[in-house]
């Protein structure tokens, strides 16, 4: 990996990260959330920063190159990262179907859906 | 002045009964808070006489609090204390921990098992821990709290009013609140509690995840430095 990927890398990932801590603050993106993503940006960095690491893993996973390396473990973080959502949007999907019940079953109860309770 | 009582509460059937009896002797009203239990917590408590507020589905601890906050600024309580509905906390001890916020001396007292003694004995990691996050506090607010992630606090209606509405940190609300409400000038003393060790052995505060708790703690408290000051001017 040249030094100017390099520093490419570490500004792209270190920008990230002040991206998603200025969402978390801004309270656009919940904490619990954002930290997958900060450990991604902080992986890279690391990746980015150590040749050695860079050199092992090249090695390690019979990569062409460290440069291939690097973007390729940033591609499987985000595949991580979109099951772990993936996995959290049907755990909400569940969760809005119970509130929903609940709702109908409230309404009916004291007969605000337009139907007296009999 | 009104006192409100909440207990969040997880599938504590077998021990949110005797909490609430005994609590319901110190306070106006008990509300319990159930947090998508399913087992019979919310038929045991109001069989002991709590106010249930049954959450459908399970939001976590500090959304379940923040549902009693609401409640207790809505009905207009003049004060509140949060304890849990597992026996940790002795409801014997709420008169000592309401006591300065009665008096006018502090906004939010903070129960700490350090102050007080008790059985209380937690693992070693999670003392290092808090001792961590007590340091973290003290760098970060100039205030010594012996106890960060002490869940039994007795507080006045301005703190309701402040942790009712707004942010709160749903999952684990400990050094992170006390952090921002010393930054917002409110006035936090301990008060020495007696403290039990979970009957389980598990406590809402404590992690089974305990890395995931101290990353997520570590971000919550740097996040609560960076927003803008909503700071009260007193």
């Amino acid at each position: 990996m040249t030094p100017r990927q390099r520093v490419f890398a570490v500004i792209v990932a270190v920008s990230l990260m002040v991206l998603i801590i200025d969402l978390v603050r801004r309270r656009k993106l919940k904490e619990e959330l954002s930290i997958l993503w900060l450990l991604t940006g902080f992986g890279v960095v690391v990746l980015s920063a150590s040749y050695r690491l860079q050199l092992w893993l090249t090695h390690l996973i019979g990569a062409a190159s460290s440069s291939t390396t690097v973007f390729g473990f940033a591609f499987l973080f985000l595949i991580l990262i979109s099951l772990h959502y993936s996995v959290r949007l049907s755990v909400m999907a569940d969760q809005i179907k119970t509130l929903s019940q609940e709702l109908a079953l409230m309404k009916a109860k004291h007969g605000e859906d337009g139907h007296s309770e009999g | 002045m009104s006192v409100l009582a909440i207990v969040p509460a997880y599938n504590e059937a077998s021990r949110v009964e005797g909490v609430v009896l005994r609590a319901r002797k110190h306070v106006e009203e008990v509300a319990v808070i159930d947090d998508g239990s399913t087992d019979e917590t919310a038929s045991m408590a109001r069989k002991a006489g709590a106010t249930v507020l049954r959450l459908p589905i399970n939001l976590g601890y500090g959304a379940a609090l923040q549902t009693g906050y609401l409640y207790a600024a809505k009905e207009g309580f003049d004060a509140l204390v949060q304890l849990d509905a597992d026996g940790q906390h002795d409801p014997m001890e709420i008169p000592g921990l309401l006591e300065p916020v009665i008096e006018g001396e502090c906004d939010l007292a903070l129960g700490s098992r350090f102050l007080g003694g008790g059985t209380w004995r937690g693992a070693a990691l999670r003392r290092v821990g808090m001792r961590f996050f007590s340091m973290l506090v003290k760098l970060l607010a100039g205030q010594v709290i012996t106890d960060p992630t002490s869940g039994f606090q007795a507080m006045n209606r301005k703190v309701i009013e402040r942790l009712a509405g707004g942010a709160y940190p749903e999952d684990f609300p400990d050094a992170d609140v006390l952090v921002m409400l010393l930054r917002e000038r409110f006035r936090v003393q301990e008060v020495g509690v007696v403290m039990r060790s979970s009957p389980t052995g598990k406590s809402m505060h404590s992690g089974i995840r305990p890395i995931y708790y101290v990353v997520k703690m570590l971000l919550s408290i740097f996040v609560v430095i960076l927003r803008r000051s909503e700071r009260r001017t007193r």
